[in-house]
């Protein structure tokens, strides 16, 4: 019932200045409620107050988990607010009671949304899902089938299904962190390579990394001394004048 | 020596092959060595600990090894020399220079006073003469001065008339000595000239009968030495021939060249998987006699990379080095000109040398004739050689070249400045912009001098910023950036540090731009051409296909930057967003590596060039909206347009010139931007297609061209585009593994085999690395070292002590001596007055 920009406004300060302060915080339920069923970036903002109220005042919201795992699109890991999406997150899966299918269900909806995500968010992502695995030793087979089926023409986990118990998640493997192995950042590459051998015990901190932008990366880059640096041994023959350029085909130097 | 002096160390245990060293000592004489060597180092220095007088050595090069002693003394008689002559300038008061007082010759001055003194015998005289001493020797104080004119006037009129006779004697007899000096000087030249009249009159007679007789010592004379001896002299001075390498055939450069291209594509692919540092970091460390199979070992497969270069490149390199050799005999020949140049100057100082020793032996003459020969013949060589070369240079150089290196000078100075650097090269053509920079590099090459390196290092600096500037113009010169690119290429080979340092100064600047907006605005736009012409060269320069590289990685950061952060708003973002696409392909297209963004926003680009309504099947994500402004940019619905299009290559500069273009073009580059973005799907979808999820990355494309594309509308070029991208897309097999996980190493059980250790020395501890020990050994020696400094402090202050007590004792002992004399002279005088009292009394 609020316009878009006040609502924001409103879910970004509520939590710690709003919330604290009142004699019944329950009041707040439905009205965010409401606010969680939006979607988009506001459903996200929601979830901080939702999380106070289930956690300090008894809340029971049905249906909880599958309203956050719908709330997992494309954009999560472009938005404003990404830092403290996934630190509730993080949050609210790190009760180790948890079914493991619901558990897999996240893993592999994270990790097929993390094939369009940025470098500062897959720095981020990827240890999160190494913590979920460490957590729930049972969503393993994810990453280590030894007797499943030699060969599978189709991805059994189903991605449009709402309801996660329903997409089959356990059945299938984390095909989309073995693509990331070769991404073309190194740091992505070495963290995805991760996932090949047994995990070590301890957790990974992903508090440092939820508020990684990519400036920060840029600059640890190009900060890095570099010992020698190796050459281009192809002779060049001008701007365009590689093999096979593609700008070659598509540009000319008019 | 005396037993009674020696001290033995008793061993507790005699162990076999233990050595020890100090199983005796003789402390006695040890003792009186310290003391000894005490007295004559720290004795003399506590003696002398309040003298500051230093004693220098200022003689010339008296420590300095370098000099052989003859050079020294020659040095050290043309130093006396030179101070001699200054000195002998400033005191010389009779050469030359004539003093004056108040603008009158002292000569004359001196003349008139003669004058006044002979004419007038007033009282002023004295006073006169009392100014004129103080005139000339200060005179005395005020006060003296005073009484001597008031009191002793008398006896002054004589003394200062004295002294007057007595300098204008001396200056006579100097006046008349530098007559006596000037007369002997002339008769000596006349003598002289005499002599040398005479002796050439002798020389040619002895000149014409030499021949004939056979003295040796007039050998000299010769008007042409000995051909043998030329010939000898010639051997020794020629460079000795050494046994080259034979000529290689063809084939075998061919296959030199092959291997060598292997080797570095090799190099290449260790490098783009990330290997080194692994291996780096997995040392296999001692585990036990029977672990072999530990380390492990790289198979390259490099019978796949000579696929991809073959052939063409050999013969292209060997035509570059010929180039070379014919550029580096150009040096040659300016090395030579040099050379002969300080020759020339070596005879000279030579001659200089032969008039200053007149009275030179004979055999010295002799050797300076012959070196002087013997430079002419070299240098005859030389300019023999020089026409060759140059004759061989015009053959070789065509004429058009030739005729534009006739209008530019041949050396350059390195520019100190990007200003100097840019006037240089304005109102060049672009040839000789080129030739220009490649004379820069030749004439400063870092071999020729120290400081070139520095110099060329940022010339690269500001080559690059020629090239954003270039870039930057309202109409871009990409054609000379397309030229310029090969010398940028070649000061990379040489200087690779100082290149990506300049080139990642460049990035850090844009990123830092790129933020500070995004900051402020919330929002970024796309960068200038410069940035764009700069990626493209940073895949130029550099390999991109190495896992991490300390300018290609930062590169890529930045482009997916671009590509995530920046606003699409107009054609032109739209243009420069599939320009990165085209780098990013071109960066991984060798190493296949993952970018999502690519993918996102190739997605992006064909969503706006759909009509408007709600997206189904897929999702856009930033800086792509699914609703909201700045969609259907690429949407064209005139159907003429869509019929006359041809498919033709988007021109750059329409990327910083506004759009002046009509409405067909501006459709017809939307056109050729959509068949682009085809055909980057295309090679996508090429490249990507042995990622495991290969169909979930392009799920979305997929569906957005096969149920969103309007194909029917398109002309039929756009058609071919969109279903050879479609093809590769549909045609890849679905495959799916099970992931597993790698097998744990497993751990090898401890065996009991024993760890043999070579035992260097007995008594020491073995354990620990090499380093370990170097490093254990360095603190033990530290230790011994500090301890030995200690005692050696110690004894030195006991030493000191022991100085100053004894010191001490005989000052004491001196002034006990003397109170006591004192008190026994007083004591004998209180005696002998008290005896002549008494006797007083007596009496």
């Amino acid at each position: 019932q609020l316009p878009t920009g006040l609502y924001k406004k409103v879910l970004v300060i509520l939590h710690d200045s709003v919330l604290p302060y009142m004699n019944e915080p329950t009041l707040m339920m439905d009205f965010l409620t409401v606010a969680y069923g939006i979607g988009g970036a506001i459903s996200l903002l929601a979830l901080n107050g939702l999380f106070i109220l289930i956690h300090q005042h008894n809340l029971e919201y049905p249906d909880f988990y599958k309203k956050l795992y719908n709330l997992l699109d494309p954009s999560i890991y472009h938005v404003k607010y990404r830092a403290r999406f996934f630190h509730l997150t993080d949050l609210f899966l790190s009760s180790s009671h948890l079914p493991a299918y619901l558990v897999a269900a996240f893993i592999k909806r994270l990790s097929r949304l993390a094939l369009t995500a940025p470098p500062e968010a897959l720095l981020m992502i990827i240890p999160f899902i190494c913590n979920l695995f460490r957590r729930h030793p049972a969503c393993r087979v994810l990453v280590h089938r030894p007797g499943g089926p030699a060969d599978m023409s189709e991805d059994p986990y189903v991605m449009e299904e709402e309801e996660p118990s329903k997409s089959r998640a356990l059945e299938s493997s984390l095909w989309e962190i073995q693509s990331l192995q070769s991404h073309y950042h190194p740091d992505v590459a070495k963290a995805a390579a991760v996932l090949n051998q047994s995990l070590s015990e301890m957790e990974d901190d992903i508090s440092g990394l939820l508020e990684l932008s990519a400036y920060e990366l840029f600059d640890k880059e190009v900060k890095k001394k570099a010992v020698d640096v190796p050459l281009e041994f192809e002779q060049v023959r001008g701007l365009f004048g590689k093999k096979n350029d593609i700008f070659a085909e598509h540009f000319s130097l008019d | 020596s005396n037993p009674f002096e020696v001290k033995v160390n008793r061993q507790k245990f005699d162990i076999l092959g233990r050595k020890t060293k100090n199983d005796v000592g003789l402390p006695g004489v040890s003792r009186s060595k310290a003391i000894k060597k005490r007295n004559q180092t720290l004795l003399k220095e506590y003696k002398e600990r309040e003298k500051t007088n230093v004693f220098k050595d200022k003689r010339f090069g008296e420590y300095n090894t370098k000099i052989t002693p003859e050079e020294k003394m020659i040095r050290r008689f043309a130093l006396e020399r030179q101070q001699n002559y200054g000195k002998k300038n400033i005191y010389n008061l009779n050469e030359e220079e004539e003093l004056t007082h108040y603008g009158q010759s002292l000569a004359e001055i001196e003349k008139l006073n003669d004058i006044v003194d002979s004419d007038s015998d007033t009282e002023e005289k004295g006073t006169l003469s009392a100014e004129l001493t103080a005139a000339h020797f200060g005179g005395g104080g005020g006060l003296l001065r005073k009484k001597v004119s008031s009191e002793q006037q008398d006896e002054e009129e004589e003394k200062p008339k004295s002294r007057k006779e007595l300098i204008e004697e001396m200056i006579a007899k100097s006046k008349q000595e530098k007559q006596e000096r000037q007369t002997r000087r002339e008769s000596a030249l006349e003598l002289t000239e005499k002599l040398d009249k005479d002796w050439k009159e002798i020389q040619t007679l002895i000149a014409h009968k030499t021949p004939k007789s056979e003295r040796k010592d007039k050998e000299v004379e010769k008007p042409k030495p000995d051909e043998y001896d030329m010939i000898v002299r010639e051997l020794g001075f020629e460079m000795k021939a050494k046994p080259s390498e034979r000529l290689k055939t063809e084939e075998e450069l061919a296959k030199e060249e092959q291997a060598r291209l292997q080797k570095l594509e090799a190099d290449r692919l260790r490098r783009m998987r990330g290997i080194d540092e692994e291996a780096n970091k997995k040392r296999p460390s001692h585990m036990s006699a029977d672990d072999l199979a530990d380390g492990f070992i790289l198979d390259k497969d490099d019978r796949r990379l000579l696929s991809y270069k073959d052939g063409k490149i050999n013969i292209e390199n060997e035509e570059e080095k010929e180039e070379d050799e014919a550029e580096e005999e150009e040096e040659d020949e300016a090395e030579e000109e040099d050379n002969e140049d300080e020759e020339e100057s070596q005879e000279e100082s030579a001659s200089e040398n032969e008039e200053d020793d007149a009275a030179d032996s004979h055999s010295d003459l002799e050797s300076d004739l012959e070196s002087e020969e013997e430079a002419a013949g070299n240098k005859e060589e030389k300019k023999h050689k020089e026409n060759e070369n140059e004759s061989q240079n015009v053959e070789k150089s065509d004429p058009k070249r030739e005729a534009a290196k006739s209008e530019l000078p041949y050396t350059f100075a390195v520019p100190e400045s990007y200003e100097t650097f840019k006037s240089l090269l304005a109102g060049r053509t672009i040839e000789e912009q080129l030739i220009i920079l490649e004379r820069i590099q030749k004439c400063n090459h870092p071999s020729l001098a120290v400081g070139n390196k520095a110099k060329l290092e940022k010339l690269f600096g500001f080559l690059l910023e020629y090239v954003g500037e270039l870039a930057t113009l309202d109409l871009p010169e990409l054609r000379t950036i397309d030229r310029l690119v090969l010398p940028l290429y070649n000061l990379c080979q040489m200087f690779p540090e100082a290149a990506s340092d300049s080139i990642r100064f460049i990035l850090r600047d844009a990123a830092h731009d790129l933020e500070e907006v995004i900051e402020v605005k919330g929002r970024a736009t796309y960068p200038g051409l410069d940035t764009l012409i700069y990626l493209k060269i940073v895949s130029l320069l550099f390999p991109t296909s190495d896992f991490w590289h300390p300018v290609v990685t930062p590169a890529f950061i930045y482009m997916s930057q671009l590509l995530t952060k920046c606003r699409i708003t107009t054609l032109q973002d739209v243009i420069k967003g599939l320009f990165i696409c085209c780098l990013f392909l071109e960066y991984v297209s060798l190493s296949r590596r993952f970018v999502p963004e690519l993918i996102n926003f190739l997605l992006g680009v064909l969503h706006i060039s759909l009509p408007k309504k709600q997206a189904q099947g897929y999702t856009v994500v930033h800086p792509f909206t699914p609703v909201g402004k700045n969609l259907e940019l690429l949407l064209v619905c005139d159907k003429e347009d869509l019929k006359s299009w041809e498919k033709q290559n988007v021109p750059l500069s329409i990327v910083t010139r506004l759009k002046e273009a009509s409405r067909t073009e501006i459709n017809h580059t939307r056109l050729s931007c959509l068949a682009l973005c085809f055909d980057l799907i295309k090679k996508c979808a090429a490249l990507y297609e042995s990622l495991p999820s290969f169909h979930e990355i392009m799920h979305p494309v997929r569906i957005l061209l096969t149920q969103h594309v309007p194909v029917n509308e398109y002309p039929e070029k756009m058609q071919e585009w969109y279903h050879s991208a479609l093809k590769e897309l549909e045609n890849k097999v679905k495959h799916y593994t099970p992931l597993i996980c790698e097998k744990k190493k497993p751990v090898p059980l401890k065996q009991y085999t024993p760890k043999i250790v070579k035992v260097l020395e007995f008594g020491r501890k073995q354990a620990g690395s090499k380093k370990e020990q170097e490093r254990k050994q360095l603190i033990q020696r530290h230790k011994r070292e500090l301890k030995g400094a200690i005692r050696e402090i110690r004894k030195d202050n006991q030493y000191l002590a022991r100085m100053q007590l004894s010191e001490i004792m005989e000052r004491d002992s001196a002034r006990k001596r003397k109170v006591k004399e004192l008190l026994g002279s007083l004591a004998t005088q209180e005696g002998e007055w008290k005896a002549m009292k008494r006797n007083k009394w007596k009496n």
